[in-house]
């Protein structure tokens, strides 16, 4: 039976290596529910790799991987899928599938996973689009035809349609121009806690970790180190923490050349 | 003993490739007789790879049979054995000419296309983005491509196989002065049954392959557009050069002894 005040999400010394690269190192993380947090780091330190290892998309050798307090690690089959049926996701790149209209982009997970019918499935794609500053007319033009701004609008609509309890957030602004940025950071702070969603985001663009986040969690070297309220972020008294948030080069990160 | 160390890796490098393959294609086997089927993606699939396919395939086809037909000519009539030409003709094209030849444009075509865009979607996390849509990618994906593949070879080589006969029976009857009804009759003397449906047989093996291989190379290219490049050119290579290597195989069990 779920106790009340169980995380939404729980990571117990999580590990995940892609050759002899050991991108994870045993992440402890805990979100509870309704709350945002935000993974902030450097590129290549596996803020991505923690997210798809979340969803289940990559596998992690080691750790545990509790939603509503459920392990997640071994899940099949329909178990996976009632999982799944929790999360949305904006992608960094949005991932719009390129050969279907926006409408259908949006209504994917209704048409195919949840077998509403057509009509009203597209009903509700042009309500989610217009929630996110999206008209109508949208709708019937294919992703290609959008600008990078606009295919995140819809990314965020594909993402929210199916009402999922977490909803990830890879990268929200990158790519973005300062204004577009704040208009998605104004988005996601009114789609998630409008719907009470619990989310957890990746980014290292500042200004957006301190508008959506409640919570703010580093990644450096495959591990958690500094946790705290966002408020605190500037007093966190970490040099990691410190030199990643006001951008300087000099200090203990030394940037990474290769991915690996 | 370094000198082995290479060749330990490239065996090893071999095995693991050939694991990694085997496993794809089971785990594509498996989805193929389980529900949920996407039958939208499995029309668009018949309609890209069987439709579409028809003008290159109609046309290799065509000038095979009309070329088959001039080169048994010129080498036939040195020991006078020109009336064997509409049995070669034919002959070569069903079992032979009609689905090797189908197969590699095929593949050309439809491998690297396959290739391409299953290794766009993967580097622009479109593969990833149906998982989290609750949408299991090698259902909406790989089983689509994969029945289609392997149901329409057949059906296309039949109809190169036809219109590699009338190719043959256009040059043998208006440049070589055959006699037409001659030529028919003696196009269906010696033909058997096995001899079509052999070359049918094959067709849905080497569509397999094809499908198989631009899946497999596209669903796992990493890196951006090289890579997505790199998948391509795998695809269409690896499919072309076990399209050969299991024509024959399947030769020598349909037809030896």
């Amino acid at each position: 039976m779920q106790v009340k005040n169980t995380p939404k999400i729980e990571l117990r010394d999580v590990a995940k290596s892609f050759g002899s690269k050991r991108v994870l190192q045993g992440i402890d993380l805990s979100i509870t529910k309704g709350e945002s947090l935000v993974v902030i780091g450097g590129s290549g330190t596996g803020k991505s790799v923690l997210i798809k290892s979340i969803m289940g998309i990559l596998k992690p050798e080691k750790g545990s991987i509790l939603i509503d307090g459920e392990e997640t690690r071994h899940l099949r089959g329909h178990a996976r899928d009632l999982h799944m049926a929790k999360f949305g996701m904006l992608f960094q790149g949005a991932a719009l599938f390129d050969s279907l209209p926006v409408w259908q982009n949006v209504a994917f997970k209704l048409l195919r996973a949840l077998h509403v019918p057509p009509k009203t499935a597209k009903e509700k794609a042009i309500e989610t689009l217009a929630s996110v500053g999206l008209g109508e007319e949208v709708g019937e033009i294919y992703p290609a035809e959008l600008s990078g701004g606009m295919q995140k609008r819809v990314g965020l609509a594909r993402a929210i349609i199916a009402e999922p309890e977490i909803i990830f957030f890879d990268e929200p602004t990158t790519g973005l121009d300062p204004i577009m940025s704040d208009v998605i950071n104004d988005l996601i702070v009114k789609c998630v806690r409008d719907r009470g969603i619990t989310a957890l985001s990746i980014t290292h663009d500042m200004a957006s970790a301190r508008k959506i986040s409640d919570k703010i969690a580093m990644l450096h070297d495959g591990k958690i180190i500094w946790t705290g309220p966002t408020s605190q972020i500037d007093h966190s008294g970490n040099a990691h923490v410190d030199q990643f948030i006001n951008g300087r080069a000099e200090g203990p990160i030394k940037m990474q050349i290769r991915r690996d | 003993m370094n000198f082995l160390a290479p060749i330990g890796r490239t065996f090893i490098r071999f095995l693991s490739a050939t694991g990694r393959l085997s496993w794809f294609t089971c785990r594509g086997l498996s989805h193929c007789v389980r529900p949920p089927f996407y039958w939208r993606q499995i029309g668009r699939q018949i309609i890209d790879i069987g439709y579409y396919s028809l003008p290159v395939v109609g046309l290799t086809a065509l000038f095979t049979g009309m070329v088959l037909a001039l080169q048994t000519y010129s080498g036939f009539s040195r020991f006078d054995a020109n009336s064997a030409i509409p049995t070669v003709v034919i002959l070569s094209i069903t079992r032979e000419l009609g689905p090797v030849l189908t197969g590699l444009m095929v593949a050309g075509r439809i491998g690297a296309a396959i290739a391409a865009e299953l290794g766009t979607m993967r580097v622009t996390e479109q593969i990833d983005a149906l998982t989290t849509l609750s949408t299991n990618p090698f259902k909406y994906l790989i089983v689509p491509r994969l029945l289609a593949g392997t149901l329409l070879l057949p059906v296309l080589v039949l109809l190169a196989d036809i219109i590699g006969v009338f190719g043959g029976f256009l040059v043998s009857v208006y440049r070589l002065d055959f006699n037409a009804a001659h030529y028919i009759s003696e196009s269906w003397k010696y033909l058997e049954f096995r001899d079509v449906t052999s070359g049918l047989w094959k067709a849905a093996a080497f569509g397999f392959i094809i499908v198989l291989m631009g899946s497999y190379n596209g669903f796992n290219s990493k890196g951006g557009a090289q890579g997505v490049g790199a998948a391509t050119t795998n695809a269409v290579v690896s499919a072309s050069i076990l399209i050969l290597i299991s024509n024959y195989l399947l030769t020598g069990i349909f037809f030896a002894g």
